[in-house]
């Protein structure tokens, strides 16, 4: 059986990480758990792992792509790993005001601003 | 020639499974007849995340044993607000139970944000039938002159 078709474009940049999603729309959970597989093996396969996750192309996610990040953050962490988000819309970004979650992860107006703010 | 806003309310009614391919269905129906009655684009966003969140906390939690049955949506658009209602056959849950994610104790846990966000879009949101029924109107916010 061929592996399932990744959800997410990865490219290396400056030592960071930087994710961008294929769908417009996060809400399938198979395609969330499969997101959450593919940046887990990023994180899994190096130390102190820098990520930068962006939202450029997506218009809507739900609580259960929410958690995925929760998820992906904590494992992050727990690597001595630094993950900022980016280029999230502005309705978006309004879930996670809503969720309080803009306090848990360092989101940045754009990818460039994110990448310079890795040290 | 193209139609223009529509002022008459529209019902519509869905069964759903967990199949994404209907669920995107039932919500792109339920989108354009915001649009037909020119609902602004933050309405659509708005209305779509709490129909996404209300329909799935039904399908995995209410319906996690019996993932063939279908949660029954009746929806109605008119002018000035859409009104959701969500039935499922499952077991039920008391609201008050679900825990505040916004917590500094839960901000990290899985639960609870679905609820959230409906409450937060939605103008009333109230749980009828041991939550078994959850009832959802949202408004809209610029309403039409006239």
């Amino acid at each position: 059986m061929s592996p399932a078709e990744s959800r997410l474009r990865m490219r290396q940049e400056k030592g960071v990480t930087h994710v961008e999603f294929i769908d417009r729309n996060i809400l399938d959970e198979g395609n969330i758990q499969q997101i959450g597989e593919e940046i887990s093996a990023v994180i899994d396969a190096g130390d102190r792992p820098r990520l930068l996750i962006s939202f450029a192309n997506v218009d809507h996610l739900s609580s259960a792509a929410l958690g995925t990040l929760i998820t992906i953050n904590t494992k992050v962490k727990a690597k001595g790993g630094d993950l900022r988000l980016a280029d999230i819309d502005p309705q978006i970004y309004e879930v996670f005001v809503i969720t309080k979650l803009n306090r848990l992860f360092q989101i940045h107006d754009t990818s460039e601003q994110a990448l310079a703010s890795f040290t | 020639m193209g139609a223009g806003p529509t002022n008459a309310p529209e019902e519509m009614h869905f069964e759903l499974v967990n199949d994404r391919s209907a669920i995107d269905r039932a919500e792109t129906d339920l989108v354009r007849a915001l649009e037909e009655r020119d609902y602004p684009k933050a309405s659509h966003f708005a209305v779509r995340l709490a129909f996404e969140e209300a329909v799935m906390n039904a399908l995995r939690h209410g319906h996690r044993d019996i993932p063939e049955t279908p949660v029954e949506v009746h929806c109605r658009v008119d002018r000035d607000r859409v009104r959701i209602v969500i039935e499922d056959q499952g077991p039920g849950f008391d609201p008050d139970d679900v825990p505040d994610p916004t917590l500094d104790e839960n901000i990290e846990g899985a639960s609870g944000r679905g609820l959230l966000l409906i409450r937060a879009y939605m103008a009333s949101v109230e749980f009828e039938d041991s939550g078994r029924r959850c009832v959802m109107v949202y408004e809209r916010p610029d309403p039409p002159a006239g």
